[in-house]
């Protein structure tokens, strides 16, 4: 029989519902605090104070060995924190690249002075990271990139143009791919490197590109001849674009990809009542059944990767499912309470701020992280296709 | 998988490759009853798979049969295997004694009823029943019928009122009318024991999903080889972008509708999972459209012949969403389900593994 997609299911042993419970009596006891609420934004949102409370829970670096400052738990566990923490909206933006990406990184490729310095730092809640792969001339294309870097004496000078950095100007640090030999078009993924980048150093500015929610979130980055010492190279130099490779079904496989508009499904469940009518009925329940499957698929994706299996292609098709169903939400929300019953909803109502947040961001999903295109390309190239 | 599962979904996967053959397939499309494929299915043991073994069956969980169902959609295997062991299920929780052969099920309509009463000393049953599954082959009929004295299951056996229909997938779907039909002491159940109509539905929505989730994997198999051997101007077609984004998308939606079958199938172990049926159901059916339409694309006009092979999966897709209830009516009831929860209890729900019973109605 056709097996393709290796998505079996996986027990789900009792500590981890343990886990879950605790994770949201952290946030319960947070909520009634007051030191967050359910925002429309959800969990896309930079709070300092609240990344050094999970930090102190030890929910961040929570894979990473403990010499660096990590708690030795199962990808699993992590998965299940970050899953409650994303559904419930808190504020986790601010560590979230330097955790999910930045960190296991540096575990496999960095050297051992950089574990030292970074990991510790991010675990502690303390160290944000941001990633400059996107330039004006190179988008899907990552290859293409032309930012610079030059070697010199101690180290490298590099000079050029990032585009669409998320949080660059509340970040400290950036992954930087840059190129450190010429563009061959025959070796085309070759002479990329990564460099980690202090944000505040001298010859870099950082300008804000607002975007159509009328936020300020990406950012153009110029580098104009800036000194990047010899030991900011993460891995062998030229070697960023498999580095990167091998990170990307963490970075697409995960409740993220799905857990964007949730906000919206909760309080329309609140605003449509308790007896919709049939045609609401279906919207709402359609909606909740693909939560469901993404639940699912992502959760059993996370056993995989526990496993240390790196399944690239079900990564891709969940990534690509979950972006639509952060699409569809608003889409349905708007049908289920449209315009006449928007309008009269009681003012305390959420229900149209996040409506708002959600249909304005919708067009992003499927964009970051692998358009839609090229995350179909590559699960075509996993049938064998290509 | 478990070891069980394993030995016998493979037994199950050897005789559907030598008997479900493609003549066979056609054979019994066109009315035949595949004898030599069931009585193979019968000596392996996979037609009393749901009997236990204190029955003489062999004992399978309801899990072992969901895999079992899923062999049986991926060969599009056109025999009532998971009718006769829903039947089987019906007549152990009625405490009725098993029966061989082939058995049918019912009602599987909703707004279809059996009424069961006493007259002149015997036990009689009237109602109008459509689209029963297999029920001209079937050695005897398991009935839920509404009686005076609550629900009971009745055995009927030698009903001669059967007008035959099929559905897409040109499997028998009769309409057996009974009027005052007579039944034995022995053929009836006591009250309040065994499957409500409700139950029944449940239990065969949790089984179409599986086969649709084989029948899924079988066109997703069908259109990938195609792709890599069709050619056009002067190349297969699975290297065209175009080909290959459809395929892709086609893709996405088999591995959901095999997670969903998947985790439905784990979610019933313990008994029945009420909101996983539910939802698998919905989102299954709901795959069928992007599935089936990817591949008749991608397989064009060679796709639209009798001859090929793909239609006689397409076509059991297209009939078995629709049976034990559509995409849209499973979703209605999720989303009546979701309502009652409220927004801030919707999470802990989906996440749980174990979900209370919130006992919506059906839809
Ligand atoms: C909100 C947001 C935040 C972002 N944050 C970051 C960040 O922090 N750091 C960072 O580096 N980048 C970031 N990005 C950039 C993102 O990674 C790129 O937008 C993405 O890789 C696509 O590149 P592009 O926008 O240049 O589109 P292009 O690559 O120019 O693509 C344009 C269109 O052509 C299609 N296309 C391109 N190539 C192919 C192909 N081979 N086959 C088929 N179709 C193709 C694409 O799918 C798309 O539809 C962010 C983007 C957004 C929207």
């Amino acid at each position: 029989m056709f097996t393709s997609f290796s998505l079996a299911g996986i027990e789900m042993p009792d500590h981890l519902e343990r886990l879950r419970e605790e994770v949201r009596a952290f946030l319960r006891a947070e909520l009634e605090a007051g030191s967050y609420t359910r925002e429309p934004s959800g969990w896309d949102r930079y709070d300092a104070a609240f990344s050094r409370k999970v930090a102190d829970r030890g929910w961040i670096g929570m894979t990473w060995p403990r010499q660096y400052g990590g708690h030795e738990r199962t990808s699993l566990e992590r998965y299940v924190v970050t899953e409650e923490l994303l559904a419930a909206g808190a504020p986790v933006r601010a560590h979230w690249l330097a955790d999910r990406q930045f960190g296991p990184l540096l575990l496999a490729a960095g050297s051992e002075d950089q574990k030292r310095t970074y990991l510790p730092r991010i675990a502690a809640g303390e160290c944000y990271v941001c990633v400059g792969m996107s330039e004006p001339d190179s988008g899907s294309d990552l290859a293409s990139i032309r930012t610079k870097a030059t070697k010199v004496e101690g180290g490298w000078r590099v000079s050029g143009r990032k585009v669409w950095t998320s949080y660059a100007h509340r970040a400290h640090l950036m992954n930087l791919f840059a190129r450190t030999a010429a563009f061959d078009e025959k070796n085309r993924h070759e002479g990329v490197t990564q460099l980690i980048v202090d944000l505040d150093w001298p010859g870099i500015t950082i300008k804000p590109i607002i975007n159509l929610a009328n936020d300020h979130d990406f950012n153009e980055v110029l580098f104009d001849d800036v000194f990047v010492p010899d030991d900011r190279v993460i891995g062998a130099v030229g070697n960023g674009w498999k580095q990167v490779s091998g990170e990307l079904a963490h970075e697409r496989a995960g409740s993220e990809r799905w857990l964007n508009a949730y906000g919206v499904l909760v309080h329309l469940l609140d605003s449509a009542g308790t007896h919709p009518e049939r045609g609401s009925a279906e919207k709402i329940g359609r909606l909740v059944t693909h939560l469901w499957t993404l639940h699912r698929m992502s959760f059993s994706l996370a056993g995989l990767l526990n496993q240390g299996i790196t399944p690239a292609v079900e990564a891709a098709l969940v990534k690509d499912l979950g972006n639509q169903f952060d699409q569809d939400i608003p889409e349905a929300a708007r049908q289920v309470l449209q315009e006449e019953d928007r309008a009269r909803l009681p003012e305390e109502d959420r229900f149209n701020d996040m409506l708002d947040r959600a249909l304005l961001y919708a067009p992003s999903y499927p964009i970051r992280g692998g358009t839609r295109e090229i995350l179909r390309g590559i699960i075509a190239r996993g049938l064998g296709l290509r | 998988m478990s070891e069980t599962q394993k030995l016998l979904t493979e037994s199950a996967g050897r005789i559907f490759t030598d008997l479900c053959t493609r003549d066979r397939v056609e054979a019994a499309e066109a009315g035949t009853w595949p004898q030599e494929l069931w009585q193979a299915l019968a000596d392996t043991g996979l037609t009393a798979a749901a009997v236990s073994e204190a029955r003489h069956g062999a004992g399978a969980e309801l899990p072992d049969l969901c895999a079992l169902a899923r062999v049986v959609g991926y060969h599009a295997a056109p025999v009532p295997l998971i009718e006769t062991w829903l039947a089987e299920q019906m007549l152990a929780a009625a405490d009725l004694q098993p029966i061989d052969g082939a058995l049918a099920v019912g009602p599987v309509l909703r707004r279809d009823t059996l009424r069961l009463a006493r007259q002149n000393g015997h036990w009689a049953v009237t109602g109008e029943l459509k689209r029963i599954p297999w029920a001209r082959n079937a050695a005897a009929i398991v009935l839920t019928a509404e009686a005076d004295d609550g629900t009971r299951t009745v055995i009927v056996r030698d009903t001669k009122t059967i007008v035959e229909d099929w559905n897409y997938a040109r499997e028998p779907r009769d309409t057996i009318n009974l009027d005052r039909h007579r039944m034995s002491e022995d053929a009836v159940g006591a009250p309040g024991r065994g499957y409500g109509r409700a139950e029944l539905f449940f239990r065969g929505a949790l089984f179409r999903t599986q086969e649709m989730a084989g029948a899924m994997e079988r066109v997703l198999e069908l259109t990938v080889a195609y792709a890599k051997e069709r050619i056009q101007f002067g190349r297969v077609i699975g290297k065209f972008q175009a080909v290959q984004q459809q395929i892709a998308a086609l893709a996405s939606q088999v591995a959901a509708g095999s997670a969903v079958a998947q985790a439905a199938a784990e979610a019933n172990a313990a008994g029945l999972a009420r909101f996983e049926i539910a939802a698998a159901k919905a989102r299954i059916g709901e795959a069928v459209a992007v599935v089936a339409g990817v591949a008749h694309q991608v397989h064009a006009a060679m796709g639209f012949t009798h001859e090929h092979a793909l239609h006689r999966s397409t076509r059991r897709l297209w009939a078995w969403r629709d049976e034990f209830g559509t995409e849209t009516e499973w979703q209605a009831w999720v989303g009546t389900v979701a309502a009652q929860l409220g927004g801030e209890a919707l999470w802990p729900y989906i996440v749980a593994a174990r979900k209370p019973d919130l006992g919506a109605p059906l839809p």
